[in-house]
């Protein structure tokens, strides 16, 4: 007989999820004490950042959350086939992100602006720890936001072939639960590099 | 039907039923007992390398000055003696052998939460101890940092850091999806009627374990990820001449490796209350104080950590806060020993095999948590912080306590595992020369700690030369034990053992030795005026 339990494969994507947070906590301590010891070369550092590209990913990113949200009502209510269009914009707005990066990336990259670049060795150590900060913590994130868009990915052609369906949905479930913990993240990382200027 | 069991009765684990036979059966499984095992093998496997590298230590250090080998091969040695029997032999320890093979059972589960998962977990383990025993051969020559990877010196070091540091990583990626495991496991599927406080104790101290193995990991793993971007692209976080915090380094690491002892020793103490009333046929003393002890353990343990850096530069009330809640960590600890202690009065008391390893385990850990109150105490810390006495107290808990825990589970767990029992007389010599040797070889590193001789060194004067040869004897007696201990499990087989040799109260002794592959052929139930200890 097949042993099958919902409630607690849920409970095992939560605690995965507190190791995640607590595995970004750590960088976000460290951001904390360094922010206090150079908070002008932060300051300053930050105005680098592109805001408005920022501000671009964290609406995607939202809008890529809701649409996961509503991909599993859209199970429940036994819609596959609008669960998998619903899935497939998240997966759009992920690309989009990553587009985004891409280019922001791409940009400080152009001008020498990444860890171990002889510009970089010329800055102030608060301005150098910025960014280092920033390629560290965003870059972790992307990475994080990858294994999202594979997760999801899986989930979806499960739920195009009907592996997924209104009576068994807990593998959507954690899939989406993973997805919110990728912008759950990007919600603390946007202000702390983008908005505190 | 009962009848018609006894006549097909279910093949025990040991046999393949599935696809494959031999070693791929083994390699593929995800029956939890067989997983426990293999990590028994493999971390048997580790155990000796370490000891063989810690004998090279102690052969170095017969003489003062140079014997055999100059100071750069020492740092090596004593690196990866560190690493290896912290990363690969305590932390994962009791929790993935013992917890993996009998904590199901226990519950009155056939397998654990996520058997595919578990089998991941393995593999990620032994996939994380290769890098790290790789980190010897690779690049430019074996670490020398200490397990400790303390920075500025792990990010300018040339040594191969980044092998061991990521090995450290992957095996803590392990411990983090074991201790997922077994939490889960342990809401979900504990037998009806068994409610928490009515599971064993030993599934008890797994629980708390688990949770600082889930919510504690994570910070090292990032730290260790730090130190690899360090190391790769001149980032600096920890590095002054960049504009770093060293100290930052420290608080990191220790936040998770102070809990780590934790992870280190709960299950240890969990198989000693498990052992102490089966030989002692008695209730267990004060069932919800030992539980509840392990929880407080835990959860003080995370506010211990700066003990280890009060000579590192910190203001003098994080010193004393620091060292207030270290000594509260030692109450939650007491408790159980008294609690041990006062189990075996009145007790019809047989002193079997593992009941003499458990007497030695709350021996050694007695002198090993008085001696950490003693560090843990400002002013006697800054005399005696990284001299040999540190390493001293440290193996009395890590060897003394989670070794001789371990070699007790296996004493207390042998018969059940493999159907089969072992000699005696060869168990009691084994415990003669292992606790003989233990404490020849610990015991002086108290004295010239105290006396004066650094930990880590190469070299010493010669007033120290006494004590490191009455260590280095002692370490030649502790061999000898554990080789004496490996051929009375190993070498031939012994007569077989009943379902229950102990007159044990737990669910794995209810079951045939060895468990059938689903352990259970009728699930267990826990009525309501049932216990888990309910001698007469």
């Amino acid at each position: 007989m097949e042993h099958r339990d919902d409630i607690g494969a849920k409970l095992g994507m939560w605690v995965f999820i507190f190791t995640e947070m607590l595995l970004f906590g750590g960088l976000f301590l460290v951001y904390a004490i360094m922010r206090s010891s150079y908070s002008t070369e932060f300051h300053q550092a930050a105005h680098h950042l592109n805001a408005f590209i920022g501000t671009i990913n964290t609406v995607v990113l939202l809008l890529s959350s809701a649409t996961v949200a509503m991909s599993i009502t859209a199970v429940q209510k036994g819609n596959n086939r609008l669960a998998v269009i619903l899935l497939f914009i998240t997966l759009l707005c992920a690309a989009v992100f990553m587009i985004n990066k891409y280019f922001e990336w791409g940009h400080k990259i152009h001008i020498g602006l990444y860890p171990g670049s002889d510009l970089m060795l010329t800055l102030s150590h608060g301005q150098v720890m910025f960014f280092s900060l920033y390629f560290f913590m965003t870059g972790l994130h992307m990475f994080h936001l990858v294994v999202g868009g594979i997760i999801l990915t899986i989930v979806m052609i499960k739920v195009q072939r009907g592996t997924i369906n209104a009576g068994r949905y807990v593998l959507l479930e954690n899939g989406g639960l993973y997805w919110h913990l990728v912008d759950l993240i990007w919600i603390f990382l946007f202000p702390l590099l983008y908005l505190i200027t | 039907m009962t009848e018609e069991k006894t006549h097909h009765p279910e093949p025990s684990f040991l046999v393949d039923t599935g696809k494959y036979k031999g070693l791929m059966a083994w390699l593929t499984t995800t029956d939890h007992k067989r997983i426990g095992l293999m990590y028994m093998y493999a971390m048997m496997v580790f155990f000796t390398v370490g000891v063989t590298l810690g004998m090279l230590m102690r052969l170095e250090l017969f003489y003062p000055g140079q014997q055999f080998y100059g100071p750069q091969v020492y740092n090596g040695i004593f690196t990866i003696h560190g690493i290896i029997m912290i990363f690969t032999v305590v932390i994962p320890g009791l929790a993935a052998v013992f917890g993996n093979f009998s904590m199901p059972i226990m519950i009155g589960a056939k397998d654990v939460a996520f058997p595919r998962l578990n089998l991941f977990s393995f593999y990620l383990y032994i996939l994380g101890a290769a890098i790290a025993l790789a980190s010897q051969f690779m690049g430019n020559g074996p670490p020398d940092t200490g397990w400790t990877f303390y920075a500025p010196y792990s990010i300018h070091t040339h040594t191969n850091v980044v092998a061991a540091v990521f090995g450290a990583f992957v095996l803590g990626f392990s411990s983090i999806l074991t201790g997922l495991n077994f939490i889960v496991t342990m809401h979900r599927l504990r037998a009806p009627g068994m409610t928490f406080f009515k599971m064993p104790l030993f599934p008890w101290s797994l629980y708390a374990t688990a949770w600082i193995q889930v919510l504690a990991t994570p910070i090292v793993g990032i730290t260790l990820l730090m130190i690899i971007a360090e190391r790769w692209l001149r980032i600096g976080f920890f590095d002054p001449s960049l504009g770093g915090d060293p100290i930052l380094y420290q608080h990191l690491f220790w936040i998770y490796s102070h809990p780590a002892v934790y992870i280190m020793i709960l299950p240890a103490m969990g198989v000693i209350t498990e052992i102490i009333p089966t030989f002692t046929q008695k209730k267990i003393f004060g069932y919800k104080a030992i539980a509840i002890s392990s929880l407080a353990i835990a959860l003080v343990g995370y506010f211990v950590w700066a003990h280890h850096m009060y000579t590192s530069g910190m203001s003098t009330t994080a010193r004393w806060v620091f060292s207030l809640l270290t000594f509260l960590v030692a109450v939650p600890s007491a408790i159980k020993v008294f609690n041990w202690v006062a189990t075996m009065y009145k007790g019809s008391i047989s002193v079997k095999p593992p009941f003499l390893f458990a007497l030695g385990f709350i021996f050694l850990f007695m002198i090993g948590g008085m001696t950490g109150l003693s560090l843990g105490a400002l002013a006697t810390n800054i005399h005696v912080h990284d001299t040999a006495y540190v390493v001293a107290h440290f193996h009395y808990i890590v060897f003394g306590g989670v070794g001789f825990a371990f070699f007790a589970a296996v004493y207390y767990w042998y018969p059940k595992m493999f159907g089969r029992m072992y000699n005696f007389k060869m168990a009691n010599w084994s415990f003669v020369f292992l606790f003989t040797g233990f404490n020849l070889l610990y015991f002086p590193q108290f004295i010239i700690g105290i006396m004066g001789m650094p930990r880590r060194y190469f070299d010493y004067l010669p007033q120290f030369t006494l004590g490191q040869q009455l260590s280095f004897f002692g370490g030649v007696l502790l061999v000898t034990g554990f080789i004496i201990m490996l051929i009375t499990l190993f070498s031939k087989k012994g007569a077989k053992a009943p379902d229950n040799p102990w007159g044990g109260r737990t669910y794995e002794w209810t079951i045939p030795s060895p468990p059938p592959q689903e352990n259970f052929d009728v699930m267990p139930e826990m009525g309501l005026d049932e216990q888990p200890y309910d001698y007469k």
